[in-house]
């Protein structure tokens, strides 16, 4: 069965027919190229296909594409800015870079949608696993940020460039990382 | 394009400048923002056209016939083209190579093999018809369970071309006569690479020439291998591989998949077939490292010097294809002791075929080697950095060799150093701290310098002081294509801004593997060469369109022992209600030679330790013996390490050159970090609870 | 994946209508579990009724009706999301095992996706179940079990059948067993009450089943009384990875002390032990009005474990709940929750 549905990708506004079987994560790669969010298992276990889902991180391979008719998707390519005709990096992807945060790259654009969640959830005083109180305020500690990327495997082992990625972007004013 | 063969000389310490400075990965940017293509993302031509999805079907039984593929239901279903089977796919020529035989008959030599592959218009529709492909099976008895069998035998070779048994002096006679006897097993499971990009690829056949994008750590390689067997011309195969989503040694030869994509591809000429193995599938299909049981022999006297060493491998490889781990190989270069014996034998299964998975040989070889040495040193109570100082040999045992540089003793003295090692108490069991034992463990590691033959560069001077270097070298992440361009700027004498790289493309010259710790030795030997011959032709300053294409020669001492070393060290807690096990602490030091790029050379030895953490805590497949199944196939039950697991993990290398090892003067960082690490955390797990633990994964249950 | 018909539902009673009516309808909610299962072939349905957007999605502080225990509590719409459930106020502070449970479990992601009545529904992790290639009763009734002489290192050790011996993998209902949560359904027929260890069911000779709800009842809310205990309760994953990664087993416990220390109330559910998660009312029992010492949480907890059926892949489940029982009742003694 094929289903119209209207979606914002990175800004972009796509009206598409889908089979309803269509994951999210293969209507973006396979019908309108948009291959940044990538296919690691497909099976919701390794965090490579992580969006901003009306900005929210979320995983589009666990998500039929017609159950989010609507709504606002902001992959990694996405959040990239632009200054003339120069792309411009998310300050989040530009400390990935200055961290060496990342090897063969495929789980990356996961990663960074994933840090930019991250960051948003800590600023609205979400607990996590590793919150020693509950309710008190949270902080953005190293534990906090290992636990909370912990849904995006990296299987050439960048952990530690991540995490200095992400703690460097965490120490940051809000305003510089949203 | 024909090359000269170049005697290379190693780059000069004064020319060097690019070499060994902090240069950022120059494919960052696309990396960070997605916009790099990996296998199946590309959409040039003659990719760009909607592909076809292929899907496979697999066998559902270990071993057998296939009777009849009944595709009746798979074909009716709306968007599907065509489902390939044995008796319907295109044909291969003969080869040797039973893995690469995709459809060709109806065999079924392991559960998981490909026995059919569906073709549709869309990815939905060929994985649904693949699920309604019916396959009558005449069903065989197997083996599957790893076990002493009337089958096992000794190879005559193991990986790659290595003696499976080597025996000098008296051991037996030694042992009877030794103070101290360290006699154990130790045990490795099954593990399965799962690089994060599964095995993918798109294919597309225009009647002459096979364009492959393919998702490879060689694509020379691929080309060398398929080409033969489809009866083409190696230059008829284009194959592609600019990003690769990791490989760490599955993707270092072509699988099955990859001959399933090219054969469906082959049936429709003009259209792409794009292939996306699935994770599960990659279970079966895509290589996995054979489990080992080592048993080790060691003799001592009372002060703790070696006098006999005995290990000796049991490990399964696939009936039909022989594939050897060199488990026993460090053993044979690691100590000093007069009395000596290694051997390997293997158990044929009715399996998928074991292969390449990061530093095959040495990471299940020293995992066994390094806890056994812990109970050595526990047993003659010495302190086990100075058990190993004790057993230094002058000359590599095996060879007699005298080594290049055998940095071992200088990374364990450095990391005990920075680890506070001598805060350490002697005994076992000695500390709780809140709800947990805490220890701490050593173990060294070790690699050889692998330096391949059959590489070329091409080198052409430009416009404005540039240069156009070009070989089929492939990043797999590991930084090649930023580190080889550092050495060609040093090479030819020139800023590296001044380089254009090409890579990953076999239109360019032959390049091996991305494989074995041997990338950079390699490919570089090539450039170095081939920047010296071109100077020599062409002088220093050339005429835009002039170039050289050279293959090194004499790039690499043949009358010395070369290897890296290195020391691992890590803190263990173990939760002592629940046997919880984390790793607070890891540090690696490495004498690796000369680091080209210390921001890549960082990422490369992190890397391996943490993937060293993940096979000593969590990385086992089960393969369930009644079916030959690998059961736990998704990344839910093949655990990795995730972010929460690795924390204060630190990587130090020692400052050295080893211009006998390569023209670069590195020895290759690739696998070594992955060698000895959870041999350091089992020993760390020993010294937490007193508990010793001689099989990897070391998991909660171990200490309950 | 079998082709689909999709409905978005308006409203509950429409879903319900749509779902019970047809035996190849299901309810799609977050969809974490259940798109997964339609790739792998575990799931066949003809028609999904998307409920993602019924407005089930307030989390307030009510007076509970009767047939709920009456008194205080708070009610959880069936639509609220794993990541805001744990970090609503109300529920880490009066509740803490809840929000404890949901931050345990799968990933930050995951957690904004997946829904609180989603959640109590998610069908076991068994690799047999999830592999349609291979014999298994829940998935195919009467095909038989693999995980009998299999992998067994997550299988159960309790109230398993010879039909089934998986687990349950939510760490939220084994939270809301220990809180005593009643879970609101509505059927065709109107809406029920059904007390949280009614929910949830054993094997028996009918694994297929894996709770007491029938086809096209649907969740709407979940309802936890508060109480003393609720406010001192704690949860303790065991597992292999130090995160994201399903319970080897699991303990979430609630404790209240009288003035002399002695237990005045305990509720204790174990995770990675059975079918459902596990009240462990035998042991609860065995420490009311007694110390909570070290050997007398041991002693109790063998009481509870004193059918265990193991297997050499999962002996040390047994163990392991116990010390990681009384490591969550020393804990809740320290104050920590």
């Amino acid at each position: 069965m094929e289903t119209r549905i209207r979606l914002t990708v990175d800004g972009r506004q796509r009206e598409t027919s889908v089979d309803t079987r269509t994951t999210l994560l293969d209507l973006l790669r396979e019908r309108l190229d948009v291959t940044s969010p990538k296919k690691g298992c497909d099976h919701g276990q390794c965090g490579s296909c992580t969006v901003l889902l009306d900005g929210r991180r979320h995983l589009t391979c666990l998500a039929l594409a017609v159950a989010y008719d609507g709504s606002e998707v902001v992959t990694a390519a996405g959040l990239t800015g632009s200054e003339g005709d120069d792309e411009t990096l998310h300050p989040v992807q530009q400390a990935f870079l200055d961290h060496d945060g990342y090897q063969c790259g495929y789980c990356t654009p996961g990663q960074v949608c994933s840090a930019v969640g991250v960051l948003r959830e800590l600023g609205e005083g979400h607990p996590s696993h590793v919150t020693e109180d509950l309710t008190g305020p949270v902080a953005a500690d190293d534990d906090e940020l290992r636990e909370r990327m912990s849904g995006n495997l990296c299987r050439c082992g960048a952990y530690p460039g991540i995490l200095a990625a992400v703690r460097e972007v965490a120490g940051q004013p809000a305003g510089g990382i949203a | 394009m024909s090359a000269v063969e170049q005697p290379v000389t190693p780059l000069e310490r004064d020319a060097i400048r690019s070499v060994g400075t902090a240069h950022p990965r120059v494919d960052g940017p696309l990396k960070v923002a997605g916009r790099a293509a990996y296998a199946v993302e590309h959409r040039e031509a003659p990719y760009d056209a909607r592909p076809l999805h292929a899907w496979l079907v697999q066998s559902t039984v270990a071993r057998g016939r296939v009777l009849a593929v009944d595709a009746a239901r798979a074909v009716a279903h709306p968007g599907v083209v065509s489902v390939l089977d044995h008796t319907s796919a295109p044909r291969l020529q003969e080869g040797e190579d039973r893995e690469l035989e995709v459809l060709q008959d109806d065999r079924v030599d392991f559960r998981g093999q490909i026995v059919a592959v569906v073709l549709a218009e869309t990815s939905e529709a060929a994985r649904e018809a693949a699920g309604l492909v019916e396959v009558a099976y005449d069903e065989q008895s197997h083996q599957a369970a790893f076990e002493e069998t009337e089958d096992t035998y000794e190879p005559e070779t193991v990986n790659p071309e290595m003696p499976a048994r080597t025996e000098e002096g008296d051991v037996d006679g030694a042992l009877a006569g030794a103070a101290v006897v360290v006699d154990a097993t130790y045990e490795t499971p099954v593990e399965h690479n799962n690089p994060l990009e599964p095995h993918a690829a798109i294919a597309h056949w225009d009647g002459e020439v096979l364009t492959l994008a393919d998702s490879t750590q060689g694509v020379h390689p691929v080309a060398q291998t398929l080409a033969p067997l489809l009866g083409l011309e190696q230059a008829q195969l284009h194959v592609v591989a600019p990003y690769v989503g990791g490989g760490f040694g599955s993707k270092g030869v072509p699988h099955a998949p990859e001959m399933a994509v090219v054969l469906a591809a082959m049936t429709q000429p003009g259209r792409a077939v794009r292939l996306a193995v699935t994770r599960q599938q990659m279970f079966a299909l895509t290589g996995h490292r054979t489990p080992t049981r080592s048993h080790f022999r060691l003799g001592a006297d009372a002060d703790g010097r070696l006098v006999a060493i005995e290990h000796e491998v049991l490990e399964p490889t696939s009936r039909w294809k022989e594939f050897g781990e060199q488990t026993a190989a460090p053993t044979r270069m690691m100590y000093a002791a007069r009395n000596r014996r290694t051997g390997h034998r293997l158990v044929p299964l009715d399996v998928a075929v074991p292969s390449w998975m990061r530093a095959p040989g040495e990471m299940p070889g020293m995992f066994a080697h390094e806890v056994a040495m812990d109970e050595l040193a526990v047993a003659c109570g010495l302190d086990p950095i100075e058990l190993r100082v004790r057993n230094e040999p002058d000359v590599d045992p095996e060879t007699g060799k005298p080594f290049s540089r055998r940095g071992l003793v200088d990374c364990l003295r450095r990391g005990a150093e920075r680890f506070g090692w001598s805060e350490r108490p002697a005994e076992a069991r000695a500390t709780l701290e809140g709800d947990w034992w805490v220890g701490t463990g050593v173990a060294a590691a070790t690699y050889p310098a692998m330096l391949n033959p059959g590489n070329e560069a091409r080198i052409s001077a430009a416009d404005g002081g540039h240069y156009d270097v070009a070989i089929g070298a492939v990043d797999i992440g590991t930084g090649a294509r930023t580190v080889l361009q550092q050495i060609a700027a040093d090479a030819l004498g020139v800023d590296a801004s001044c380089i254009r790289l090409r890579i990953a493309d076999t239109d360019l010259p032959p390049a091996t593997v991305a494989g074995g710790s041997s990338g950079t030795a390699s490919w570089g030997a090539a450039i170095v060469a081939t920047a010296q011959r071109f100077r020599a032709d062409h002088g220093d300053a050339p005429d835009p369109g002039v170039w050289t294409q050279a293959e090194a020669t004499d790039a690499q001492s043949e009358d010395h022992a070369l290897h890296s070393f290195g020391a691992s060290f890590a803190e263990v807690r173990v939760h002592r209600w629940t046997g919880e096990v984390r790793v607070p602490r890891l540090l690696g030091v490495y004498s690796v030679g000369r680091v080209i790029n210390p921001v890549t050379a960082r990422s490369q030895l992190i890397g391996g330790l943490v993937m060293g953490m993940s096979v000593g805590l969590f990385e086992e497949s089960y393969r369930d013996p009644r079916t030959g199944h690998v059961v736990t196939q998704d990344l839910a039950t093949y655990h990795v390490a995730s972010h929460a697991d690795v924390r204060d993990l630190q990587v130090e290398w020692l400052d050295e050159e080893d211009p006998l090892a390569s023209p670069v003067g590195g020895r290759g960082i690739g696998e070594i970090g992955v060698v000895g690490t959870a041999a350091s955390i089992a020993n760390a797990a020993f010294h937490a609870t007193g508990t010793r633990v001689r099989s990897i994964p070391v998991t909660a249950d171990r200490f309950l | 994946m079998r082709e689909l018909d999709y409905h978005r539902a308006d409203d509950a009673a429409g879903a319900v209508a749509l779902v019970s009516g047809d035996p190849e309808a299901s309810f799609l909610g977050g969809g974490t579990n259940l798109v997964d299962h339609l790739k792998l072939g575990v799931a066949r349905p003809r028609v999904l009724v998307d409920i993602s957007r019924l407005p089930l999605d307030q989390v307030e502080e009510v007076e509970l009706p009767g047939d709920s225990g009456g008194g205080p509590g708070l009610r959880v719409g069936a639509n609220v999301r794993n990541s805001d459930l744990a970090a609503h106020p109300a529920v880490r502070s009066g509740w803490p095992v809840v929000s404890r449970a949901l931050l345990a479990g799968a990933s930050g992601q995951l957690r904004h996706q997946a829904t609180t009545g989603g959640n109590l529904m998610q069908r076991t992790r068994c690799v047999y179940f999830q592999d349609v290639t291979t014999a298994c009763n829940k998935r195919e009734p009467g095909s038989g079990c693999s995980a009998i002489g299999g992998y067994a290192r997550y299988n159960a050790v309790l109230g398993a059948s010879e039909h089934c011996v998986t687990v349950h993998p939510s760490d939220l209902a084994v939270a809301l067993a220990a809180v005593d949560a009643v879970v609101v359904v509505l059927g065709p027929d109107g809406e029920r009450r059904v007390p949280f260890e009614e929910l949830h069911r054993l094997p028996g000779d009918a694994p297929e089943r894996d709770t007491t709800l029938a086809h096209g009842e649907l969740i709407t809310a979940v309802e936890l009384p508060a109480s003393a205990a609720a406010a001192t309760s704690t949860y303790h994953k065991a597992r292999d990875r130090a995160s994201y990664a399903f319970a080897l087993v699991s303990v979430a416990a609630a404790l209240e002390l009288d003035e002399a220390g002695r237990v005045a109330d305990v509720r204790i559910a174990w995770g990675g032990i059975a079918h459902k998660p596990w009240r462990a009312r035998v042991a609860e029992q065995a420490l009311l009005g007694a110390e909570p010492t070290e050997e007398r949480v041991a002693a109790a907890c063998a009481d509870e474990l004193a059918d265990a059926r193991t297997s050499e892949g999962n002996a040390f489940k047994v163990p392991m709940v116990t010390a990681a029982t009384q490591h969550v009742l020393q804990s809740l003694q320290g104050g920590r929750r």
